[in-house]
């Protein structure tokens, strides 16, 4: 089953078309990495598929709702029940400790619970840091902050955009071990990435030029996931 | 953890943990409650105080013989004073005057009760003593100096009273008065001695009443008294009821003004203010939304943080209003003021109005902000 399909999305910024006639499946379970050179649209594409923008043309199919032409409210419900979002800068709230960072995330999708926000602490192995303002914490350490809090509230889907850029070697391989337990649980993941290194963990690999799609790696070089 | 605790944990975090901008807006608030219980309080109190006040100023309402009658008998008079409301009335005086002779020059003599004339005309001045037997005497200042009395001196004066024979009667001087007034060119003297001498008690030519009210309140007064004591016929004593009406506007519109322009004042401080906070935090608002934040979630917080510091500033400057007010009032009256509690509340309600206006374009600037802002990473 198809978790995300997108129709020949446009987006247009007025003298700027940033994507151009996208189409894209995503099935259930599938770990994607989308490449492409800076300017390329990874970023545009993210934002339309984490349901911040909505496309200037085409169509976009979350978990079976087309979501194209619905207004901000109902996206922010949306975003709010199906998606998980990891930054490049992590974007922690400064004044919140590690596990009250986590627990907000509970509270604007329906009640927060500190139990369950250190059980997700404790999954990124952060359950010593709990207390911690984000300052106190490594840059590793904000971004394992950043997917517990993206995990919460069981996303359908979870977007990533270059998650690894503001790592060293270790944190990187920490973060990529956490997303292998995640694609091996089911979860849906997509990662933008300038690194091939993080992209070749991924089952596959989209590129982006100029705003249109290159290739599709799922078709050339492995075959399509068997589903979950 | 339920919503509330959660909600405010993010306030109050928000408010503790980060030298927040908003801080300026507590301030902002605080002045401007601290001037506008201030201002409340002096507003409240200036009638009460500026009243009694005006009052060593002399009578603000005189009663008078109705027609042609020259005296009107003293119980109408304590019956017209009975309709005053006992806790504004400061004094009332009835003064009887009568020509007696010194050395065949006529001379007007006035029987007063001396002990309502201290409250009615406070501002008289004597020197020497005031009468403590009824055939003691004050002499105004001018009689004095031109017959030369003094304190402890004495006058023998000739009275012819309307019925029986002429004779001299020998009085002592206690003191001499100066009012600045006609009283100087009197003898001052106790009814009741006045009455010994020339019989016909109970009877005055004018009550001098001191009251502390607005002329407005008096005008009131003077129809109820002639409509239930007709035998008088009471008069404001228009120059100083007036003045002091006057007065007490002008004092009470400036305190309107001062209040509204220091409200309007805070409310731009307070705007602009949220408006640098809401710029400020663009991309924590977008964060945010990424992560579910409706709209809802976002106004109540800025509010839940503008209205705590509102409560705040509406607090300390209620505290620091009445210090403020009651330094004002003891510098200028010479006693402190009395503060109704509505006051505070009114103050609090103030603080907490003034930022909610101040925050409404603020807040719907942070509603604006757009969640893709996150990802681009500005
Ligand atoms: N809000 C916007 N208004 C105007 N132009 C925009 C806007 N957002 C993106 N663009 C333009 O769209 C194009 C694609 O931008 P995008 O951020 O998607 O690139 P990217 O692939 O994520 O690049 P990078 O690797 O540097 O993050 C760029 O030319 C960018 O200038
Ligand atoms: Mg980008």
């Amino acid at each position: 089953m198809n978790i995300l399909e997108l129709h020949d999305v446009s987006m247009i910024y007025g003298q700027v078309q940033a994507l151009r006639d996208i189409t894209l499946s995503v099935r259930q379970g599938e770990w994607l990495a989308i490449m492409g050179a800076s300017g390329s649209g990874k970023t545009t594409l993210m934002n339309i598929i984490g349901c911040m923008n909505k496309a200037s043309l085409g169509s976009v199919i979350l978990d079976g709702e087309n979501i194209s032409r619905l207004n901000a409210g109902d996206l922010t419900a949306i975003r709010r029940d199906k998606i998980g979002l990891i930054f490049q800068q992590f974007h922690l709230i400064s004044y919140l400790t590690a596990v009250e960072n986590v627990m907000i995330a509970q509270y604007y999708h329906s009640m927060a619970d500190e139990k369950e926000a250190m059980q997700a602490l404790a999954r990124v192995g952060l359950e010593q840091r709990a207390r911690h303002l984000p300052r106190q914490l490594s840059g590793g350490e904000q971004q394992r902050l950043c997917i517990a809090r993206a995990l919460i509230n069981y996303p359908k889907l979870i977007l990533a955009d270059e998650p690894t850029g503001n790592l060293d070697e270790t944190n990187q391989s920490t973060v990529l071990d956490i997303f292998h337990q995640l694609h091996a649980e089911g979860s849906t993941i997509i990662v933008v990435t300038h690194s091939p290194e993080v992209a070749a963990h991924a089952g596959r690999t989209i590129r982006l030029e100029f705003g249109r799609m290159l290739d599709d790696s799922a078709w050339k070089e492995t075959p399509p996931d068997s589903g979950s | 953890m339920n919503r509330y605790a959660m909600f405010s944990k993010i306030v109050l975090s928000s408010l503790a943990r980060r030298r927040s901008r908003m801080l300026v807006a507590l301030l902002a608030v605080g002045i401007g409650g601290t001037v506008f219980l201030g201002m409340g309080a002096v507003y409240y109190d200036i009638p009460r105080q500026m009243g009694r006040e005006f009052r060593s100023y002399g009578a603000n309402l005189i009663l008078v013989p109705a027609g042609e009658e020259a005296s009107l008998s003293l119980e109408d008079a304590a019956r017209a004073t009975a309709l005053l409301p006992a806790e504004q009335l400061i004094g009332a005086t009835p003064f009887r005057y009568e020509t007696m002779y010194y050395n065949m020059q006529g001379l007007t003599v006035a029987g007063a009760d001396l002990e309502a004339a201290r409250k009615t005309s406070p501002y008289w001045q004597v020197e020497g003593d005031w009468p403590r037997t009824d055939e003691e005497v004050l002499a105004g200042l001018d009689i004095a100096e031109h017959i030369r009395l003094y304190a402890g001196s004495s006058v023998t004066l000739e009275i012819a009273p309307p019925e029986g024979r002429r004779f001299k009667k020998e009085l002592r001087v206690s003191g001499v008065v100066r009012s600045g007034g006609a009283e100087d060119g009197f003898i001052l003297m106790p009814l009741r001695g006045l009455e010994a001498l020339l019989g016909n008690p109970g009877r005055a030519n004018v009550v001098e009443i001191s009251i502390a009210a607005t002329g407005e309140q008096i005008s009131l007064l003077a129809e109820e008294i002639r409509a239930v004591v007709p035998e008088v016929t009471p008069r404001l004593v228009r120059r100083i009821a007036d003045s002091e009406t006057t007065v007490l506007n002008k004092l009470q519109v400036l305190v309107y003004l001062v209040t509204a322009v220091v409200l309007f004042l805070t409310m731009i401080c307070v705007g602009t203010t949220m408006m640098t906070v809401v710029m400020e935090r663009r991309r924590e608002i977008g964060l945010k939304k990424a992560i579910g934040a409706g709209n809802r979630a976002i106004i109540a917080e800025f509010m839940g943080e503008g209205l705590t510091l509102a409560l705040a500033g509406g607090i300390l400057g209620s505290f620091s209003g009445y210090f403020f007010a009651q330094a004002v009032s003891l510098s200028v009256f010479g006693r402190g003021v009395t503060l109704p509690f509505f006051l505070v509340l009114l103050t609090l309600g103030a603080s907490l109005s003034v930022t909610i206006l101040a925050s409404l374009i603020p807040v719907t600037r942070a509603t604006d902000v757009e969640p893709a802002l996150v990802l681009r990473g500005e």
